[in-house]
């Protein structure tokens, strides 16, 4: 029913008291820029969080859902402190794309799309990191690392504590 | 907000056709009007444009490129070409490029040759192979799976994005979304959650506006294609709105496999509710009564036809000739036809002959008519559904109109969020239209005559009346301004809490508005105090002119598919059809007449006090169609006692209803998609319901088995079929004087229809009222019969919910409606939760001076402080145990929307 006064706040939304409060009349303009304000505070983007943004600004929720999902910038899922991305476009695939990603599901020991347990690393896949011309490619963060074969993973993933 | 009057019209040439329409039309609909169908997959003329499949692509003459037709306005002296060779190579190549994205999978899907997709790439000769077959994903979990009602198959999904659309432009649930990014897009609800716990509301909107097979039925599933079935029009059988719906029957199975409806059908224009999208399952039940049943040293056994009539007519008869005929009461139903009711009342009338007929609008609108009849002369919505979208002021008092006549409702929001009308809400529950309102006015429960009289107070003071109104059109306006002169916002803020102020501005908003338009319901008229809150709401509508007049009015909704036909008809205790009383001698003498008897020239008894004739020894036989009062009833334990001890109970029913069980007979009779004849809908409409499907076993039309009943006992009545009854009704209720088959066939009409020429009346008391002038009552406030005191501190309210109707007798058999709704519960507030350590979902038992239930809490903010409410819908937690039976003294309407109670926590009962 929809008698309920929403979801347990699990988390503390002090900080987004303040994200709502600085932002005067908020309308569904002010939507990116909300949820990039709260990726920053917490890390990620956490249901209960985007659940009372609803609440309060009379967004529906399945709106905010839906930006957050189209938006690669956002992330539902807590986030480590590294992204490691592999890219599994056309050209690294040919060039050896898929045993790259073996790589490094085995070395931290999780899934596409997960987080190591110690929030170090969160492993992603794209479709193309728009430098094929050094495929296979992962990028770290903000750096990429090109013509790579499975061997280079672990001593590349080691420079990031 | 420029009326149609403002608008220009344009002329343009379509395909060599001329053309004249209005300036905001859009090519693609111009070309609709002159029959000229653009190929589209992305339009609906429900919501606003689009414009993304480009299918719709036209050549405007003089310009270069295509334009996409169901977002380019006309405009005049245009020449529009809407296919050509160019535009169909281009169609057939947009719809292999949409064909790369679909899993084509026409072999198995139930929507062959339903599929806008499938016609279209028929018709284009579309390969479905050109840019390859698309990937098979898959099957992940969505947030349909655990759906019982809704299927979406992401494969299948062209992301033209009408269903997202209307979700959020029609029912304003905003329940769905796209989510994710390019080749991973999809439809989804927040977070993916499962529909059932999302803000759906189970309209079936984005399965009807869906152009190929992603979103369907469930349960129609494997139960017949689209040219396996066949679609009968009718009318809904849930609510007063009297939505016109298909229900799409496989012949060879006799089951009704889905319900759609389309936007041309007056009143909801194709729009629907969950009880009618999904509410059908009751139809070809297990449950239903296939035979005949007669009780037997307290068991049923089943009995042929012969047998059963031969024994309620002895019974009766033994009856009559022993304490006569006023110790028979019979109770028709709302729920059944025009038809049925016309006969029903015309066999207590004439082949009992009693006016012992009432049935259960007693307990929803009997005050509404008798207020109405006295202000006005005529007891019904005053204006058409249709009408509100336009109104300037729509004032919603005891309404929860979202819930119980959703599709009113989405006129109501469409108002007030697109067309800019100023929503008030007057509802002591923080209800779903308070979000589109400009102000909400939550009054205490039973203090609207308060209310109301301190928004006249405002008007008057502020000199905001329509006084050429109030002097051309009515009478007796010094006895009501003295009445209300006292009642100043301040006073009344004491005894409603609404701020004075909230007061004030709701009568300006109210006063200065062209067209004010007044809805209300059942938290008006189940009071003890039901009529004077009638009378107070007409006296507002007269006090500012804002009566006879389009998109203005006193509207109240009914609850009931057919309550408005079941009145019109008199199956009431004081009028024969047409509201014509039985104590006019002069009416009495035509009735005697057409009837060829004689009649009782005494009003007969109400539903409650029919109850209380049966305890006192008086009513010593009931005749029941279609009636639950064993869960309907105000104080269901003297409900209950009262059917025990009656000598002899008849019960008409199409399942054996809690009440049916006290039957001594019971005699199986038809549902709504069994039978022909009219529904009449809260807008006076006169509908046509149309037979779909065969019934099951020995059951019979209800009009049938009542004439066998009266020529058995002496009194003979006989008629071909549902038409010929109407053609009776038409020549002894002037109302009805024109209404037949014929005429109703396409749209129905509106009562008044006095002949065969007659339109039909679109609003009433334009010009002049039906009983002359309008009549201005002098109202002031009374207390609640019941208030809350030390022992019963709360205020208990009683009402609907959307998802089940009146005593769940249908609703609770639907699948999807049990998947959202399994249970009752009680809605309380968070600081009183807290206050008796009640949480979320907790058993709790609450009581009143009459019984006590043990039910589910919810607890939250849609109830304020100090009161509780509970839908009545379910037997296992019956509100109506708790209900007060004090009566409204003119209407005799029970106080169901008032009592005092208290709640505490309980210990789960295990069976449950
Ligand atoms: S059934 Fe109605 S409310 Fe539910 S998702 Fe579909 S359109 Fe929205
Ligand atoms: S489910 Fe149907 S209506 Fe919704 S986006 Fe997909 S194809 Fe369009
Ligand atoms: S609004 Fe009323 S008539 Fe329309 S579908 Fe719902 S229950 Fe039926
Ligand atoms: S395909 Fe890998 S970077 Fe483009
Ligand atoms: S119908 Fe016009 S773009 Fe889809």
């Amino acid at each position: 029913m929809s008698n309920t006064v929403g979801t347990e706040a699990c988390l503390d939304t002090k900080a987004l008291d303040e994200i709502l409060g600085s932002i005067p009349d908020v309308g569904g303009d002010d939507l990116v820029p909300i949820l990039q304000q709260v990726q920053k505070a917490y890390g990620y983007l956490p249901k209960p969080i985007l659940m009372t943004v609803s609440e309060r600004t009379g967004i529906a929720a399945a709106r905010i859902f839906g930006v957050a999902t189209f938006y690669e910038q956002f992330h539902l899922e807590p986030h480590g402190r590294h992204t490691v991305r592999c890219c599994r476009g056309t050209a690294c695939h040919v060039r050896g794309g898929p045993g790259i990603i073996e790589a490094i599901k085995q070395a931290l020991g999780v899934e596409p799309g997960e987080t190591t347990e110690d929030m170090r690393f969160t492993f992603e896949t794209v479709a193309c990191l728009g430098t094929c011309f050094l495929a296979p490619v992962i990028m770290v963060n903000n750096d990429y690392f090109g013509n790579l074969n499975a061997r280079k993973i672990k001593s590349i993933l080691e420079r990031y504590t | 907000m420029e009326g149609d009057t403002g608008m220009k019209e344009v002329s343009l040439e379509i395909d060599g056709k001329k053309v004249t329409v209005q300036e905001d039309t859009t090519i693609l609909e111009a070309s609709k009007g002159v029959g000229i169908d653009i190929p589209h997959l992305c339009y609906d003329p429900r919501v606003p444009p689009i414009g993304t499949c480009r299918l719709c692509l036209v050549q405007i003459e003089g310009q270069a490129g295509l334009s996409i037709s169901c977002n380019t306005p006309v405009a005049e002296g245009m020449r529009v070409c809407t296919e050509n060779e160019e535009i169909a190579a281009i169609r057939k190549t947009i719809l292999e490029l949409i064909l790369s994205q679909h899993r084509v999978a026409c072999t198995s899907c139930d929507q062959e040759g339903a599929c806008k997709l499938q016609d279209y790439a028929y018709r284009y000769q579309a390969d479905e192979a050109r840019f390859g077959l698309p990937e098979r994903r898959p099957t992940e979990r969505n947030y349909t799976t655990k759906s019982e009602a809704i299927l979406y198959d992401p494969d299948k999904c062209i992301l033209c994005g009408l269903c997202v659309k209307y979700c959020e432009e029609v029912p304003m649930a905003e329940a769905l979304t796209f989510a994710g990014m390019l080749d991973e897009m999809r439809v989804s609800t927040a977070f993916g959650t499962d529909l059932p716990e999302s803000p759906c509301v189970l309209c079936g909107g984005c399965i009807a506006v869906c152009p190929s097979g992603a979103m369907v039925d469930r349960a129609a599933i494997g139960k017949g294609r689209e040219k396996d079935l066949i679609k009968t029009r009718t009318v809904c059988a849930y609510c007063g709105v009297g939505c016109q719906l298909d229900l799409n029957v496989n012949p060879r199975t006799n089951k009704i496999v889905r319900v759609t409806s389309e936007p041309e059908y007056i009143p909801n224009r194709g729009n629907l509710c969950v009880k009618g999208k999904f509410g059908m399952d009751f139809v070809g039940h297990p449950d239903r009564l296939t035979t005949p049943l007669i009780k037997r040293n307290g068991k049923f056994e089943q009995a042929s036809w012969e047998e059963a009539i031969k024994l309620i007519a002895d019974r009766l008869g033994q009856i009559k000739s022993k304490t006569g005929p006023d110790s028979i009461a019979g109770l028709s139903s709302a729920k059944c036809t025009n038809e049925d009711n016309y006969v029903f009342q015309k066999f207590v009338r004439a082949a009992v002959g009693t006016n012992n007929v009432d049935h259960c609008a007693r307990l929803c609108h009997a005050s509404t008519v008798a207020g109405l009849a006295r202000a006005f002369g005529s007891g019904a919505m005053t204006n058409s559904i249709d009408e509100i979208r336009n109104a300037e002021c729509i004032f919603v008092i005891g309404s929860n109109t979202s819930e119980a006549h959703p599709v009113i409702a989405l006129h109501i929001k469409e108002a007030a969020a697109r067309n800019g009308a100023k929503l008030i809400v007057a509802d002591p529950r923080d209800i779903e239209l308070v979000r589109f309102a400009k102000l909400h006015l939550q009054q205490q429960p039973g203090t609207d005559v308060a209310l109301v009289n301190a928004m006249m107070s405002v008007i008057i003071n502020e000199n905001l009346l329509d006084k050429d109104f109030v002097k051309a059109r009515t009478e007796n306006f010094e006895a009501m301004a003295e009445a209300v002169k006292e009642m100043t916002p301040e006073k009344a803020e004491k005894i409603t809490t609404v701020p004075a102020e909230k007061i004030r501005e709701a009568a300006r908003i109210y006063a200065k508005a062209k067209t004010a338009s007044i809805i209300f319901s059942m938290g008006i008229t189940q009071h003890t105090t039901g009529t004077d809150n009638v009378l107070s709401l007409a006296n507002l509508a007269m006090l500012t002119g804002n009566v006879g007049k389009e998109s203005a009015g006193v509207n109240p909704l009914r609850g009931q598919n057919n309550v408005q036909g079941a009145c019109d008809l008199g199956a009431l205790p004081n009028v024969y059809p047409g509201y014509q009383s039985v104590e006019d001698p002069q009416i009495q003498a035509k009735f005697k007449k057409a009837w060829k008897t004689n009649l009782s020239g005494k009003s007969g008894l109400t539903v409650v006090e029919m109850i209380h004739a049966i305890e006192a020894g008086s009513v010593k036989a009931l005749y029941m169609m279609g009636e639950n009062p064993a869960l309907s009833d105000p104080n269901l334990n003297r409900t209950r006692k009262a059917l025990e001890k009656v000598d002899f109970l008849v019960s008409q029913e199409v399942f054996l209803s809690e009440s049916a069980q006290f039957a001594d007979v019971v005699l199986p009779s038809l549902c709504f998609a069994e039978k022909d004849g009219t529904f009449t809908n809260t807008e006076r409409r006169i509908q046509r319901v149309r037979k779909a499907l065969s019934p099951p076993g020995e059951a019979r039309d209800d009009w049938q088995i009542l004439c066998d009943v009266s020529t058995a006992m002496g009194y003979a009545m006989r008629y071909e079929n549902a038409s010929e009854i109407m053609d009776e009704i038409a020549s002894v209720t002037p109302i009805y004087g024109g209404i037949s088959f014929d005429r109703i066939e396409p749209v129905g009409l509106q009562w008044p229809c006095l002949d065969k020429d007659h339109p039909g009346t679109k609003y009433l008391h334009k010009g002049e009222f039906k009983r002359g002038k309008g009549k201005f009552h002098a109202v002031r406030f009374r207390e609640p019969a019941e208030t809350p005191d030390k022992k019963f501190p709360f205020i208990l309210s009683t009402g609907r919910q959307l998802y089940q109707f009146h005593t769940g007798t249908l609703t609770r058999k639907s699948r999807a409606i049990d998947q959202k709704s399994p249970t009752g519960y009680v809605e309380l507030h968070h600081e009183d939760a807290e206050k008796y350590s009640i949480g979320e979902g907790d058993f709790v038992e609450v009581s009143t001076r009459r019984g006590k239930v043990i039910t589910k809490a919810s607890v939250g903010s849609r109830v304020a402080k100090g009161w509780l409410f509970m839908p009545f819908h379910f037997a296992e937690g019956p509100a109506n145990m708790l209900t007060n039976d004090a009566l409204d003294p003119i209407a005799k309407i029970p106080e169901f929307k008032v009592c005092a109670a208290a709640i505490k926590k309980a210990e789960p009962d295990l069976e449950r």
